[in-house]
């Protein structure tokens, strides 16, 4: 067995306010960054998976993500594959 | 059939609410029955209540890991049989989780808690907690969350709203729309929504804290008669 270590980067759909991410925008012109515009905050989730092969941590992975680590109603994910050990 | 109906309140770790809707289940008339979220035990109850609070924390999302709980399967079978399963605050966020509701609950649209009285306006009578109610209507009833701005996909509003799945909506006394009345910025103003039986129904604000008129409104009264009502007939409306 290997033990797969992945990384779920977790977003809101583009289409949904996300008020974290305006109130955050809204902080940034009093520090002198006037040119900064569409600021999104997400979540980013570290795992390690044990198992046979890659395709198989990666499936569950994504079935994870799927099921639990995000809603599909307000958020998209991405899963990236850091290392294997 | 027993005499009074047998509501049962879900208590997961980190519920708030519990206590409160056991109490308004009794003020009301009703047997309440605690209910365990680790257990497999709907303990033969004749409809279910998913109180308020903060169920594992609110962890990763609000509502998202009491989703998963154990009884939750219990509950999903429930509700497909029809009988009757109200979602209060972090219980509406539960059963949008579950999938067993429309649309989601994000952080309110001003970043702030809200925690006031607010009006509801009925949309429609054919739920389990609104079958004694006209729509139009309105109740008062208080809202206390930081997490109450229901979203959903274009797709998926279009299919409440089309559908007529939309039980309540933040207003004036008179029922008037606006956003001044709109305490977390909600898309359409939707309050609470309900599953295309109507069995079962979730909502941001708080009728078990609107039962008693010495301590406030009265407007979640008619829901717990409604409630109790679609329990005793063992359908909904």
């Amino acid at each position: 067995m290997t033990t797969y270590t992945f990384e779920v980067l977790v977003s809101l759909k583009p289409g949904l306010l996300d008020p974290q991410g305006k109130a955050v925008e809204g902080s940034l012109p009093a520090m002198g960054w006037t040119n900064v515009s569409g600021v999104r905050i997400g979540k980013h989730i570290k795992l390690a998976v044990e198992a046979a092969d890659e395709a198989t941590a990666l499936a569950q992975v994504q079935d994870m993500a799927t099921r639990i680590l995000s809603n599909p109603v307000i958020e998209d994910f991405e899963v990236l594959e850091v290392a294997a050990t | 059939m027993n005499d009074t109906p047998r509501v049962g309140v879900v208590t997961f770790p980190g519920s708030l609410d519990d206590r409160d809707a056991l109490h308004a289940i009794a003020a009301m008339g009703g047997t309440g029955v605690a209910l365990w979220h680790a257990d497999h035990d709907l303990r033969g109850v004749d409809a279910v209540v998913l109180p308020g609070g903060f169920s594992y924390g609110d962890y990763l999302r609000c509502g998202a890991i009491a989703a998963r709980a154990p009884l939750m399967a219990e509950i999903r079978s429930f509700a497909e049989r029809g009988a009757p399963v109200l979602g209060i605050c972090n219980g509406f966020q539960i059963l949008c989780e579950a999938g067993l509701l429309p649309g989601a609950l994000i952080r309110n649209a001003s970043l702030r808690f809200v925690c006031e009285d607010v009006w509801l306006r009925v949309e429609t009578s054919q739920t389990c907690v609104t079958a004694g109610l006209t729509p139009g209507e309105t109740i008062e009833v208080p809202v206390k969350h930081g997490e109450g701005q229901w979203v959903a996909t274009s797709e998926e509003l279009e299919r409440v709203e089309g559908d007529g799945l939309v039980v309540f909506r933040y207003a004036a006394e008179d029922g008037q729309l606006g956003d001044a009345f709109n305490p977390n910025g909600a898309t359409n103003r939707i309050a609470g929504v309900r599953n295309a039986a109507g069995n079962v129904v979730g909502l941001m604000p708080h009728p078990e804290h609107a039962v008693d008129p010495d301590v406030g409104p009265t407007g979640g009264q008619p829901l717990f008669g409604a409630l109790f009502a679609a329990a005793m007939s063992g359908a909904t409306a």
